[in-house]
């Protein structure tokens, strides 16, 4: 039921100390195993006929749960830290959940990896860009970008998770002495950090000795269990036009993209509506 | 026949199983009176069962069910704006009760609600001047006198005609139907939304009840369910995804958003987990009968509430506890969002809900006793009396008991009904159905 634990040495009253490390090891290893499988849930969601609204809400209920338990304990900082290497600027800290609905086209684009949080609900027009310069949200209201949103895919309409932002519940005691950006983002709240923990699935898969601190991480993790990698590449070899690609191309006016990742994101969008207008 | 006698003969199979082969049942219902049984299946076809009569000298066919009507209510359509399919699935059917000598039921799928009309034809006009008797065309030259058509009787027949549909009015999947004891109205309930309907008029419905956030983005909480009062005509419940139960009174306002009455349980800290939540999430809710009480039914157990007790349930009955070591691996399987329902019996001393592996569980309210039961067809011969089954926690297996390990997930007991009199209870097992009738002495 849950990943490889840690094994607990039992030594007599003395070891106490280390047995409460091994049992909170064991409860975090646990708990992030939970936050990953409900991670999952919701991003199938996507590639789902019409995902249960009521389904989804508990999922991402559940996920904001965790985020919250994990920002008051201090261990989202583990989090954050492990994305800060030498070669990611801060404006590649935050990662696109579009990792799982990414097109190969855009992939080949590169740019470094976009910024976004997790999206709205069903039939929700209203969306929010983040960008980490500006660590302010753009809401994209109704106007020609939606109605292309509206008409484009199912990918964009379905229920997509979009976790509230985290009010008031973040003490900066417990953010422990880390740089203003951390702290700035915990108090953006969940949004981003949403984002960041989307991050650690697009981390996941980069390509092996990309980043050792983050394998580090994970490397006591079980992936085999829920067969990660199966999933997201089956996910990966029928890529569509998601929504984070229009993301794309609707950030590229207010986000550090380049510009010839949105030109590419307009061309998708207009073979798409080819297809769909039949012409 | 009490309570009491549920549990001292059980319940014998009658009438077996009868089969709807193709799809999963999705929903069962008595109506009213109990004569008529219909089933809903993923497939869209609705299949209604009918009482036999008693007869004087087959008595012991009393109350076998046989198909008496089936029909294909809904069909798979294709949302053009979303690129999504809409299910045909049947959520729920609830009959009207009955005013002439026609039947009619609602069914509902996630977008579309219809009121069927289910009429017997036992005579057909003969004698036509224009046609003959096969529906060809006569020559008129041949025509040399008029004739005034005759109803001669023939075979019976049983048609199903949709009267009305109600369509348009849920941009989220219907969850629930209800009809109120007015008999001219309904509701009709999505995650977000109630709409209330008059079962004449199609093109319009008034929303009574909207709980879509202005942001989406602050959506933590859905509607689950939602039931008229069975006797007071301006009064419906609904519960939520949260655990909580809303009773309404339409009479204070057109938008019933504020409630009257606001029923939850206050969380155990001592049992917190990060499924709390889920596990509190309301599948569905029963008024009794009386009118007094209101059951609910969530993740693990079922609660009676008396409906001028707001801060607490008045009992609460352990469905299948000993899953609850096993949420994590529920919820990976999605086990644990299965929306399982609750049902009374005529009298609202015997509530019955479903679990896995084909278990059924029962609870005498007076009593407090409960037995689990299977619907399964090694154990459902005809006239043969369901044995009670038992799920052993750990440490040494009984005979005959199954272990928490041993039970088969992928068969559950969702959807069941009871006769409104007699103890007869209905149970769907996947695309089976299942009839038990308490023994008569």
């Amino acid at each position: 039921m849950y990943s490889k634990g840690t094994k607990r040495k039992f030594s007599g009253s003395a070891d106490t100390a280390t047995d409460d490390k091994a049992m909170a090891a064991s409860y975090s290893l646990q708990r992030q195993s939970l936050l990953d499988m409900s991670l999952i849930k919701l991003q199938l969601c996507h590639m789902l006929v019409e995902p249960n609204l009521c389904r989804s809400v508990l999922i991402a209920n559940t996920v904001r749960q965790i985020q919250e338990e994990m920002t008051h304990d201090g261990s989202w900082q583990v989090v954050t830290e492990a994305f800060s290497s030498p070669s990611h600027g801060p404006s590649d800290r935050l990662v696109a959940t579009e990792v799982l609905c990414r097109s190969p086209v855009l992939e080949q684009q590169g740019g470094g990896p976009k910024l976004y949080s997790v999206m709205g609900y069903n039939g929700c027009r209203e969306e929010e860009v983040v960008t980490d310069k500006a660590l302010c949200s753009v809401a994209v209201g109704d106007g020609a970008p939606a109605l292309l949103l509206g008409t484009i895919g199912h990918c964009w309409d379905r229920a997509e998770l979009r976790v509230a932002e985290v009010e008031a519940g973040v003490s900066e005691d417990s953010l422990s002495g880390s740089g203003d950006e951390e702290e700035t983002r915990c108090r953006e709240g969940t949004k981003l950090a949403t984002g960041q923990v989307f991050g650690m699935f697009e981390i996941k898969n980069s390509p092996p000795g990309s980043d050792p601190a983050l394998e580090e991480l994970f490397s006591d993790v079980d992936a085999s269990y829920y067969d990660l990698d199966t999933m997201l590449t089956g996910i990966q070899s029928t890529p569509k036009m998601g929504p984070y690609d229009l993301l794309d191309s609707l950030a590229s006016s207010h986000g550090p993209t380049s510009n010839s990742t949105c030109r590419a994101d307009l061309n998708e969008l207009d073979h798409i509506m080819e297809i769909i207008v039949g012409s | 026949i009490n309570a009491f006698s549920i549990f001292k003969n059980i319940f014998s199979v009658i009438a077996s199983l009868c089969f709807v082969p193709a799809d999963i049942i999705s929903t069962v219902e008595f109506n009213p009176s109990g004569e008529l049984l219909a089933t809903g299946d993923k497939g869209g076809r609705v299949v209604v069962f009918q009482r036999e009569q008693e007869t004087k000298s087959q008595p012991q066919r009393r109350g076998e069910y046989n198909v008496y009507s089936t029909f294909q209510s809904h069909e798979p359509e294709f949302d053009y704006l979303k690129s999504l399919e809409i299910e045909e699935k049947i959520n729920k059917i609830r009959w009207l009760p009955q005013q002439n000598a026609a039947y009619f039921l609602l069914s509902t799928n996630d977008k579309t609600v219809k009121l069927w009309k289910i009429s017997e034809r036992d005579r057909r006009p003969e004698g036509y001047n224009l046609k003959d008797e096969d529906g060809r065309i006569r020559d008129p030259s041949t025509i040399t006198s008029l004739r005034v058509p005759v109803l001669q009787p023939t075979d019976l027949m049983v048609e199903a005609t949709a009267r009305r549909v109600y369509s348009n009015a849920h941009t989220y999947h219907i969850n629930s139907i209800s009809v109120n004891s007015d008999l001219q109205t309904y509701i009709s309930t999505d995650d977000l939304r109630v709409n209330l309907w008059n079962l004449e008029i199609t093109d319009q419905s008034f929303n009574i009840v909207d709980i879509k956030p202005s942001n989406m983005e602050d959506l933590t909480e859905v509607i689950t369910a939602a039931e008229f009062h069975p006797q007071q005509c301006n009064t419906f419940a609904y519960s939520s995804s949260r655990g909580s139960i809303r009773l309404c009174d339409m009479r204070k306002q057109a938008l019933c958003d504020t409630h009257c009455k606001f029923f939850e349980e206050p969380e155990d800290p001592s049992t917190r987990s990060f499924f709390s939540e889920i596990i509190s999430s309301i599948s569905d809710i029963k008024f009794s009968h009386s009118g007094r009480f209101l059951m609910t039914r969530d993740y693990l157990t079922v609660k009676v509430w008396d409906l001028n007790m707001e801060n607490k349930p008045l009992e609460t009955y352990q469905v299948h506890d000993y899953l609850r070591g096993k949420l994590c691996s529920l919820y990976e399987n999605d086990c644990i969002f299965d929306k399982f329902e609750c049902v009374w019996n005529g009298s609202d001393s015997v509530i019955m809900t479903g679990s896995y592996n084909n278990f059924f569980r029962m609870f005498d309210r007076n009593t407090k006793r409960d037995v689990t039961l299977e619907a399964s067809r090694e154990n459902s011969k005809p006239r043969a009396i369901l044995k009670p089954r038992k799920v052993c926690m750990g440490g040494k297996r009984r005979k005959d008991e199954v272990t928490v390990d041993s039970l088969d997930f992928s068969k559950k007991i969702l959807h069941s009904t009871w006769h409104p009199q007699d103890n007869i209870i209905a149970v769907a097992a996947s695309n089976n159905l299942y009839i038990f009738q308490d023994k008569v002495a």
